[in-house]
């Protein structure tokens, strides 16, 4: 290093000071630090959404709020979680490690890197400004189906679609940064095949997000169009047709649950090895595993609405392409599940997260399954049981993914060991918490209760008391891992520059803290 | 890396593919439009008259077709078919009328949206004459009667023996103000 400071004696080379030093900076890791707080701070938001849920769900009856705002409740939590907590989450980890992880000094392009930030709280502030308006923030779910949307829709739809345009620029421009970074940044000697995996399936979400999120862009504008302009996009007086609707939504939306997961599978499949302390089983098969699985997510979105009227032979291609995801997938889990075998395992926070991922994203797979069967997702269409398979996937697939890499890498962060008594002690609250709110939801959903609806039949009442309970207690387990992380910045016992025995990649080659400006001059890759 | 393309040149084809992502989008709207003809799915029938030739009268068949009308939400006209149910052969023209009143007490304009069940029926199921191809204009009370002239092809598939015409009927008046002179009607 010393010798890069001497041939730029006039660079400024540790962060600039103050609050300007945020909104201005281009450096990857002060922009991975504000994604990765920024999205805390929406899963934080959406989690006191899911508190309200629940609280409302914790008897039959009406008690806590009116179906008007709960109706608001079950959508910004669906949105906030998914664009605000999990894909910020999983930039933020992208914009920390991918440079360093390939050996580059940045991200290719760190201006437009700032600006794809700041459109965030920019979004996020707009579209939680909707809850304090006339008439009420977005009711009508997450999906947002036309004509619920665009004709029953509260005034305030608008502002919702500018928050989705411009948190939707961010991903592209998110994208684009990561596959430029990926494609012309990487050290001499990285080839495409030494990539570590979090890289690799970085460089696939990045191609589905440029793909997908500009279909999403597009049915948002047409229905602005149809609220404003008087086109007829989703109307069926004017020629249009609602169910259109849905095939254009779901055309982004199901590459979109595959955006929300790859960097979680390429993260774990970093983690286990390290903690197996054997390598990655079947690198070539991950990397292959995961193009097959993005290539897949684009036919399969009519599985979503079984129930709208298509043809036989539509839900039977669908079907059948929708058990197809399951063959890449599976490879995967048997990979995760060679590489432990007869490892020498250790079980530190990481690698526990990792372990209830691999074991609990299975359960939510075979659900989905379950989910893909035509005939019988008539029975499960809009259930619980519906509820249950998208969390399971979620919440131990993405969120635990984001866990155990946040415990992974920060020591590499913070420059200390954080505490691995109080991380253990998240993982079995969240582990406990999380099966106890989502499991009784299978069991719910198969007997008939319905999402999205606030009141339910006296039946289904003990299961959401244990489901309510659990949530509760995962809620409350978050403000746990907030503690740990702000513990870990202010102290602890010094982490070396590689602070996990088993773990492989250039990252722990440089010191922990990771200086401000890591591989200026780029490593020699054998 | 230097072999490849630069940062200028790659962000440009990816933008590029942005930009053709997001006309894919809009372009899937005529796409589902082909899908649903071309398959003949989604009970949409055409939005011309059938000008071309059906085949000779089966009378080996008999089809029996239903009628049903049905208004949108916060349409006030009273809307429905002088009687629920034909019978007929395929291959010969039938009429049926369908009666509308406007209740209200401003001139109206509405647009009737036909759609055929089983969709797999749709196609063969062929209007000469309909309503539903413009939109109809009611004075405050007044009531029409609106002819549907039809044929269904003999071509139609053997296992359809039954058929629904459904109309669904879609207040229009705000967005078709603008073609028709609503300020000249007069009014009671």
């Amino acid at each position: 290093m010393s010798a890069v400071i001497d041939h730029h004696a006039d660079h400024a080379h540790g962060p600039a000071k103050g609050l300007m030093r945020w909104v201005l900076t281009t450096n990857h890791k002060d922009i991975g630090s504000m994604y990765l707080w920024f999205s805390f701070a929406m899963f934080l938001m959406g989690g006191t959404m899911a508190m309200v849920i629940r609280a409302e769900l914790f008897q039959p009856g009406l008690q806590l709020v009116a179906p008007e705002f709960f109706n608001q409740m079950t959508t910004m939590q669906g949105l906030i979680m998914v664009f605000g907590a999990v894909m910020p989450a999983f930039v933020g980890l992208a914009n920390w490690m991918i440079p360093m992880m390939i050996g580059a000094p940045d991200m290719a392009l760190p201006r437009m890197n700032n600006f794809s930030f700041w459109l965030l709280p920019a979004a996020f502030g707009l579209l939680a400004s909707t809850l304090l308006m006339e008439g009420g923030g977005p009711n009508f779910g997450w999906t947002f189906y036309a004509p619920l949307s665009t004709t029953y829709a509260p005034p305030s739809v608008t502002f919702f679609i500018f928050a989705i345009h411009l948190a939707g620029i961010s991903s592209i421009m998110g994208a684009i940064n990561i596959v430029a970074t990926i494609l012309n940044l990487r050290a001499p000697g990285m080839t495409l095949m030494k990539m570590p995996l979090f890289v690799w399936t970085w460089l696939i979400t990045a191609f589905l997000l440029v793909a997908v999120m500009p279909v999403l862009a597009g049915v948002v504008t047409m229905m602005l169009m149809d609220i404003h302009f008087g086109t007829s996009f989703f109307n069926a007086a004017g020629g249009g047709d609602p169910v259109m609707f849905q095939h254009i939504f779901w055309f982004f939306g199901h590459p979109e649950v595959y955006i929300m997961i790859l960097p979680a599978f390429g993260a774990v499949s970093m983690i286990i090895p390290a903690f197996a302390r054997k390598p990655l089983f079947g690198y070539t098969s991950m990397v292959y595993a995961t193009a097959a699985i993005a290539f897949l997510s684009f036919v399969v979105w009519a599985h979503h609405m079984f129930t709208v009227g298509i043809p036989l032979t539509g839900e039977l291609f669908f079907m059948y392409a929708t058990m197809l995801i399951a063959v890449p997938t599976g490879v995967k889990v048997f990979n995760w599940v060679s590489t432990m075998w007869r490892g020498s395992l250790t079980f530190e926070a990481p690698m526990l997260f990792s372990i209830a991922f691999v074991i609990l994203f299975t359960i939510g797979g075979f659900s989905g399954l379950m989910l893909a069967i035509a005939p019988a997702d008539f029975q499960y269409h809009d259930t619980y049981f519906v509820v249950a398979h998208f969390h399971y996937v979620l919440v131990p697939g993405a969120i635990f993914g984001i866990f155990a890499s946040a415990y992974y890498w920060l020591p590499k962060w913070t420059g200390h060991m954080y505490d691995e008594v109080l991380a253990k002690t998240h993982f079995w609250m969240s582990f406990i918490g999380m099966n106890l709110a989502f499991f009784p939801m299978h069991f719910i959903g198969l007997a008939g209760m319905p999402r999205r609806i606030p009141d339910y039949n006296m039946m289904f009442a003990n299961f959401n008391m244990v489901s309510s309970v659990g949530a509760f207690m995962f809620g409350a387990t978050q403000l746990l891992f907030l503690f740990i992380v702000i513990k870990c910045i202010k102290g602890g016992p010094k982490a070396a520059a590689k602070p996990w025995e088993g773990a492989e990649g250039l990252e722990w080659t440089v010191p922990s803290p990771a200086p401000y400006h890591t591989f200026t001059t780029p490593p020699e890759v054998k | 890396m230097s072999e490849g393309l630069s940062n200028k040149r790659l962000v440009g084809r990816l933008l590029m593919l942005v930009v053709a992502m997001f006309g894919f989008g809009f372009l899937l709207v005529p796409i589902y439009d082909v899908m649903c003809q071309a398959f003949g799915i989604n009970g949409k029938t055409d939005k011309a008259a059938f000008v071309g030739e059906a085949g000779a009268v089966d009378t080996s068949r008999t089809l029996r077709v239903q009628f049903i009308a049905t208004n949108a939400e916060g349409m006030q006209w009273s809307f429905g078919p002088v009687a629920h149910e034909l019978s007929l052969h395929p291959g010969e023209t039938h009429e049926m009328r369908f009666v509308a009143h406007n209740p209200t007490e401003r001139p109206m304009i509405a647009q009737a949206i036909p759609s055929v069940a089983p969709s797999k029926a749709a196609a063969y199921f062929h209007k000469t004459e309909c309503f539903c191809f413009t939109q109809q204009m009611l004075q405050p009370g007044e009531r029409i009667e609106m002819p549907v002239r039809f044929i269904v092809d003999p071509a139609v598939p053997a296992d359809v023996r039954r058929l629904t015409l459904s109309y669904t009927i879609f207040d229009v008046t705000e967005r078709m103000a603008g073609d028709f002179d609503l300020a000249a009607a007069p009014t009671n």
